[in-house]
């Protein structure tokens, strides 16, 4: 039994790394055949309404091997990203180099915005969950329905003009070295954007293992209420969470970009905002490729960690 | 940005629509759809919703009806002035009303909104349904095509096709937003198109009508289509919702809608920088796009609990 229930794991992983393979490689082409297939000029395109200098020019022809066959050039472009090489900017920096002084900071602020958001959402979520219907409930979901609503590019400029500029309870902006008082208000905001859905989904989770047979064998034998909770529902509840990782991770990043742009915070969502206001071309791609294959690698982790996590998780 | 995917997160009903009959009572049995539209008249969050969309929609297609002031009469003359009689939201940095560039501003996002979701629409009906009805290799291809688009974070990929198709200077960028949106966005309601259609054509009216001899065109359309219908309405309300988020933030980062456009998202990336100065281009903007997308997301949710019990 145990053996069969091994292999099934197993199955199971290599069919779920054989399809993460394969969107990789899918996704990427999309990417790649979005910015540079079938356009009469494609370095015009890169470089926006600038004017292009002929030896620009020609330098970007040789970069991008624009002279080879397109299936050529996505090998080129995935050799690229395997090797660690994403091109250089207009800038004329590598975008490698600006990738590691950004990601530093950007994973601070999304570690921030991760931490407040679980704090809440699973403190709201067991007690909406709890006591379903009731006031808390109730106004919990208005909120979260609020929550899912708010555009981020709302959300961002008026949390900082209500608390930065007019309150002064925190700074309006992050500047060069953002330190933990400077990131509280762009980790809220960041927060927001998952918050909701992790609320939602924990509530349901509690509510339905409440009602759960195992719940009422622990309940039948006496233990008291704080434990059963605590204890029994809380560890299954938190289950379901932990897929949202995935989820989330894809709301942080597009949060990330207006969020670090309004706030002036140096990381990677920064960059991007600024590479595209500036129509550096070849930064949004390089930095659009390594974002899309980190989402790609982490979902495929979380969803690898969810079948260790459940034990009942069927493996079809 | 919020995102359909946990905005649909929770189950969305499964479409085998079997009546349900009152225990009892008197009353004639009623259909799922009369039952829902029972619970939906008196939930006030539907109605709250319901007016707001209508206003907004009323907004767009008449915006003269609110305001006599033209949204292009702008003069640097009246730059920052404050709220007054004439301009009740004031001015802003070029000195154009704020109250009429609003007001004008619900026409390119509620439109934005509507032509992105009916492409997402069809492209998630066709697919969804395909795959759900045809099964086998076809549904194992869709299927995978439908993850490796899933797999690719909407606003990332929506940055770099929005900045292709939008090249030509002199372009407003409308339908450059619109095709964006349309085509990153269709998978989630061919995810529930598709399961949907998996469990109602195994239902025993189908195999009737089957038996009858309906081919595929009219099983899918005639039978099938009608009663897998209720939760991909409810995902493309809300996919209208999102839609209009993505647009304002694609605009925001100067990949949307640019040059002469009136739009939300304009407005707001224009006036951020002046914050410190004068607050109400800012604020107006956004209260009516955050308006505007709660709205859609409040109506499709209301509409998804009504039709799915399980969740209350």
């Amino acid at each position: 039994m145990l053996v069969s229930k091994d292999l099934d794991m197993f199955r199971y992983f290599v069919r779920r790394v054989l399809q993460g393979v394969l969107t990789f490689f899918g996704a990427t082409f999309i990417v790649y055949a979005l910015m540079f297939a079938n356009q009469d000029d494609p370095l015009q395109a890169l470089a926006g309404e600038r004017p292009l200098p002929e030896n620009v020019r020609q330098a970007l022809t040789e970069r991008y091997h624009l002279d080879d066959p397109f299936i050529l050039q996505y090998g080129h472009y995935m050799r690229g990203l395997l090797t660690g090489d994403f091109g250089i900017s207009l800038t004329n920096r590598p975008i490698s180099e600006m990738m590691q002084q950004a990601w530093p900071v950007t994973i601070r602020l999304a570690v921030f915005a991760i931490i407040i958001s679980a704090l809440v959402a699973v403190t709201a979520g067991i007690v909406s969950g709890i006591r379903r219907g009731g006031i808390f409930d109730t106004t919990t979901l208005i909120i979260t329905l609020v929550l899912l609503s708010l555009p981020i590019v709302v959300l961002a400029p008026l949390a900082q003009l209500l608390f930065g500029v007019q309150l002064h309870w925190f700074p309006a902006t992050a500047g060069a070295e953002p330190g933990f008082y400077q990131l509280i208000l762009p980790a809220v905001v960041l927060s927001c954007l998952v918050i909701a859905t992790q609320i939602r989904v924990t509530r349901a989770s509690v509510a339905e293992n409440l009602r759960s047979d195992y719940v009422r064998t622990a309940r039948a034998k006496g233990l008291a209420n704080r434990r059963v909770i605590g204890v029994h529902v809380l560890r299954n509840s938190l289950i379901p969470v932990v897929t949202l990782i995935g989820v989330d991770l894809g709301n942080l990043m597009a949060g990330a970009i207006v969020t670090e742009g309004v706030f002036n915070i140096p990381g990677v969502g920064f960059n991007l905002f600024r590479g595209i206001r500036t129509e550096d071309g070849p930064l949004v791609v390089g930095f659009v490729s390594i974002l899309v294959i980190v989402f790609l690698v982490v979902n495929l982790v979380v969803d690898l960690l969810y079948a260790v996590l459940d034990p009942r998780i069927r493996y079809e | 940005m919020s995102n359909v995917e946990s905005v649909a997160q929770a189950e969305v009903p499964g479409a085998a629509g079997v009546p349900v009959s009152p225990d009892g009572g008197p009353e004639k049995p009623r259909s799922l759809t009369g039952d829902a539209w029972d619970d939906l008249r008196r939930n006030w969050i539907f109605w709250a919703a319901a007016v707001l969309v209508v206003l907004v929609v009323v907004m767009a297609a008449f915006p003269s009806l609110f305001t006599s002031a033209d949204p292009d009469a702008c003069a640097l003359s009246r730059q920052h002035q404050g709220p007054s009689g004439s301009a009740i939201f004031g001015y802003n940095f070029q000195g154009c009303d704020v109250y009429a560039r609003t007001i004008y501003g619900a026409r390119n996002s509620v439109l934005i909104g509507l032509f992105a979701t009916i492409i997402a629409g069809v492209i998630g009906l066709i697919v969804g349904m395909a795959a759900g009805y045809f099964g086998g290799w076809i549904d194992a291809v869709l299927a995978r095509g439908i993850d490796i688009v899933l797999g690719i974070p909407t606003l990332l990929a929506a940055i770099v096709l929005a900045r292709r198709l939008s090249a030509d200077p002199q372009d407003t960028g409308f339908w450059a937003v619109v095709f964006t949106l349309g085509v990153l966005t269709w998978t989630t309601g061919a995810r529930i198109m598709r399961s949907s259609v998996i469990s109602a054509k195994n239902q025993d009216y189908v195999a009737a009508a089957r038996m009858l001899g309906a081919g595929p065109g009219r099983l899918m359309f005639r039978h099938i289509l009608p009663n897998a219908a209720a939760p991909f309405v409810v995902v493309l309300t809300i996919l209208l919702g999102v839609n209009i988020s993505t647009e304002a933030t694609l605009t925001f980062l100067g990949v949307g809608l640019k040059g002469n456009a009136i739009s939300w998202g304009i407005d707001i990336s224009t006036a951020a920088p002046y914050v410190r100065e004068t607050a109400t281009p800012l604020v107006w903007p956004s209260i009516f796009l955050a308006m505007t997308v709660l709205a859609f997301i409040m109506l499709g949710d209301a509409i998804r609990d009504a039709f799915d019990p399980r969740l209350r």
